[in-house]
């Protein structure tokens, strides 16, 4: 990744340092950029609008996700069980709609269920002491079981106030704007709330956290939660997309947000991560999926290509730290 | 001595930059054969920097390193190693989980057709321990060995590989009296076989007991070379750069009324019945050997770990307990044992740091109150004098004091009445040492009490007008300054663990 193209020819010395802050502090865009650059040499189809539209509807999903993961990985957890939140989310809320209770109902209920799932990790590992790994893990299990359970191993239709999540306002696909919007929810969070930045210093030294009077439980708790709501949430919009709840959908899902927000920049370790860090990294996993399959790819050597990609993200991101 | 008239390893006007920082320029230092070379200096004088130019890991800009009067480069620790130099750092390189054998064997187990050769194994592990006369069971996994044998299995192994220069990067900071004493005997041993080390301690005691020259850095230069019988207030003024007339500068407010109340607080196994109470402008002294239960009494009084029975109360108000939120809200502040495990979120800001306590109370419904977190980040840290660049640096950046004050300085935010301080100067150097010292002054006179918790016995003493002393999870005594000595403290300590034993 050479800055040398993207500096001016004759730049000041000063605004040249500053151009290579810049770049070393936001890493994930640079890759983006080169991404973007990449797709668009390869195949000229990749930077048209109706492509780019479809990027950011792919996008979304993962998005959504992984916004709620950077809250987990902020605070030092992981939650692995994201993907089978959402399908239980759409199938939950398909199953109440099927009940003969109004559409709008089912649109509330999805969310709601993911924010159930999401406390109940939460609260088995801030109070149950179990490492979010396994909590998250148990959950992934069973999650993924009930929404087999609830709908039988078959396909829900969803009503048109889910539907809608699929369909596009003045023009822009509906999965954006709501990507959008949780993005900025997000960045706000993180940034501006008491929660927020509470969440830093929990993920950063969780005892010193405490000792400084923290409700470091209770944090731990409301943080799967949201991230279990974002699941939900990110489970409408699939199943609006495809206009049904497929019990089988958003398998894996929790391994491309979680690499999303790595990619963009947080660390495991807790205590380090942003929301648009984590967009940029959605983008640049939906980039490249997306330009393979203009290329013809096939789908088995994407997946080769993405886990490349990860490893090389966090390989180069581990080295810019370690040298500055 | 040895009849080698050259020095083991000298160092000439070595200098080391990073970046546009000059961590050490034109220092010289030598060690010889059979004598412990002290290196003295505050926290960024430039000892780490110097000790890793020895141990491989940084390699000087200018000047030369010489081994038996031969120039050598040292590029890698393994350069060093082969040089015959081993470094015990602070933090041990030991695996928990492992044999003391394992340990001591670690990267040259001795193997038959790719399988462990046991017996080979122990009999190298039992040698090393030999060499410095320590006796633990080979099998006991280190993890379980208390911290000081934990560094004497760690010096064996050191010594296993042929070590002629030993470097012990403040060995004695997390050791108390016996221990160092055990320490200070394997010393004595190794210089007799003419090993050459240089040994880095904050406590100016130990140097003229366990050191022959003393090489004294202040801001990466070399100031002097004196012998280690040099007088204490002579080596804090070298290292200093001026003379500290008061190493204890505790000036006495009229005190007011009780402010902490401490009721018959008892925690099964760790303390029993402890009752305490703190005046307004008063700094009571909590003293006792490691394990006396200080720091679990202090834990327990801040809300951070629960009690069976008792009370705690703050100007007659009774605090929750195993609540810090509420202990804070009522004026509690507690200063951890470990700033950087406890007290610090080591990668986060300063602002963030001071900040901690105060997040919520300042707040505007859920919205932080980042600008005013930032205008009273620099407000306390100008207060405090905390040396620092800009208050977004990460904590981490910057001196052990400098940190230390950050962790006063979140409670000096949240108006903090009573300051439990456990260890406040643990890791730190003087002059930071004295301006703590200055701090606590500063909160006994604005009508704060304290109750400060040291295994630095003149520390205690120096510090506070009445002393505690604890033992097995008891207070057995109770002394005003005037009357307490170390003999008497210690005498109080020792006395009673052998009486009355909590278990």
């Amino acid at each position: 990744m050479s800055t040398e193209t993207t500096t001016p020819a004759k730049p000041a010395r000063t605004s040249r340092q500053r151009l290579g802050q810049f770049l070393s502090d936001n890493g994930a865009l640079v890759g983006l950029v080169v991404v973007v650059v990449a797709m668009f040499i390869a195949t000229p189809d990749f930077l048209t609008t109706t492509n780019l539209l479809n990027v950011g509807v792919q996008a979304a999903v993962v998005a959504i996700l992984a916004f709620g993961m950077t809250y987990v990985i902020v605070a030092a957890g992981i939650d692995l069980s994201v993907g089978s939140v959402a399908a239980l989310s759409a199938v939950s809320a398909g199953w109440i709609v099927g009940q003969g209770m109004p559409g709008a109902l089912g649109l509330v209920a999805g969310p709601l269920v993911g924010l159930l799932a999401g406390l109940l990790s939460g609260l088995a590992t801030a109070y149950g002491k179990l490492p979010s790994f396994i909590a998250t893990l148990a959950m992934l299990s069973v999650a993924r079981g009930l929404t087999l359970v609830i709908s039988g191993g078959r396909p829900q239709s969803m009503p048109d106030e889910i539907s809608w999540l699929g369909s596009r306002v003045l023009g822009v696909p509906v999965p954006i704007l709501v990507t959008l919007v949780m993005f900025a929810i997000t960045a706000f969070v993180l940034n501006r709330t008491v929660f927020g930045r509470s969440l830093y210093a929990v993920g950063g030294n969780e005892e010193a956290a405490r000792l400084s009077g923290l409700a470091v439980k209770k944090l731990t708790a409301a943080v799967f939660a949201l991230s279990g709501l974002y699941a939900g949430i990110a489970g409408m919009v699939l199943a609006g997309r495809l206009s049904s709840a497929q019990p089988q959908a958003a398998v894996g899902y929790e391994l491309d947000a979680i690499a999303a927000v790595v990619i963009g920049g947080a660390s495991l370790s807790g205590g380090q991560g942003r929301a648009t860090g984590t967009l940029i990294g959605a983008l640049v996993l939906a980039v490249i999926r997306n330009g393979l399959n203009l290329l013809n790819v096939s789908s088995f050597w994407q997946q080769v290509v993405i886990g490349l990609v990860i490893a090389l993200a966090v390989g180069i991101d581990v080295l810019r730290r370690k040298t500055s | 001595m040895t009849t080698s008239e050259h020095p083991l390893l000298q160092l000439k006007g070595v200098g080391k930059r990073f970046g546009g920082v000059v961590a050490l320029r034109d220092v010289d230092l030598s060690v010889r054969a059979g004598q412990v070379q002290v290196l003295l200096g505050e926290n960024g004088a430039g000892k780490s920097t110097l000790v890793k130019m020895i141990a491989g890991v940084h390699e000087p800009d200018t000047g030369s390193i010489e081994i038996d009067g031969r120039p050598v480069r040292i590029t890698s620790t393994r350069d060093a190693e082969s040089h015959g130099i081993a470094t015990i750092h602070q933090e041990l390189n030991l695996v928990p989980t492992l044999s003391v054998a394992e340990n001591i064997t670690l990267g040259r187990t001795p193997s038959r057709l790719g399988l462990v050769d046991r017996r080979g194994m122990r009999k190298l592990a039992q040698e090393a321990l030999d060499r410095i006369g320590l006796s633990v069971d080979l099998d006991r996994k280190v993890g379980t060995l208390g911290i000081a044998r934990q560094q004497l299995v760690e010096i064996a192994k050191a010594l296993s590989v042929d070590a002629r220069i030993l470097i012990l990067d403040e060995p004695t900071a997390a050791l108390t009296r016996t221990e160092i004493a055990q320490l200070f005997t394997v010393v004595n041993q190794l210089r007799d076989h003419g090993v050459g080390m240089v040994f880095i301690s904050h406590h100016l005691d130990e140097i003229a007991e366990i050191g022959d020259t003393v090489t004294v850095l202040r801001d990466g230069a070399f100031v002097d070379e004196v012998p280690a019988s040099t007088p204490e207030p002579e080596l804090i003024r070298l290292m200093v750069g001026r003379s500290i007339e008061q190493l204890f500068p505790r000036r006495r407010p009229d005190l007011g009324e009780v402010l902490l109340q401490v009721k018959g607080l008892s925690s099964e196994g760790r303390f029993d019945d402890v009752s305490l109470q703190v005046r307004r402008g008063e700094v009571v002294g909590l003293a006792g050997l490691v394990g006396a239960g200080r720091t679990e009494l202090l834990r327990a009084i801040s809300g951070a770990d629960n009690y069976d029975s008792g009370t705690v109360a703050v100007g007659g108000r009774q605090v929750p307990r195993h609540d810090v939120a509420a202990g804070v809200a009522l004026g509690l502040g507690h200063v951890p044992e470990d700033r950087k495990t406890q007290g610090l979120v080591l990668g986060a800001s300063v602002e963030d740091n001071v900040g901690y306590a105060t997040l919520r109370s300042h707040a505007r419904g859920p919205l932080a109150d980042l600008a005013g977190q930032r205008r009273r980040a620099h407000q306390v840290s100008e207060q405090l004098r905390i040396r620092l660049n800009d208050v977004r640096q990460p904590v981490r950046s910057l001196s052990g004091g400098n940190q230390q004050k950050v962790v006063f300085g979140r409670w000096t935010l949240a108006g903090s009445q009573v300051l439990l301080l456990d260890e406040p100067t643990r890791g730190v150097d003087v002059g930071a040492k004295v301006e703590i010292y200055e701090l606590i002054n500063a909160v006994t006179e604005a009508g704060g009490a304290v109750l400060l918790a040291s295994s630095e016995l003149p520390e205690v003493l120096g510090m506070s007008d009445r002393i505690l002393v604890m033992a097995g999870g008891r207070i057995v005594g109770e002394l005003t300054a005037d009357e307490a000595t170390q003999d008497s403290v210690m005498s109080l300590a020792v006395k009673e663990v052998e009486s009355t034993r909590v278990h």
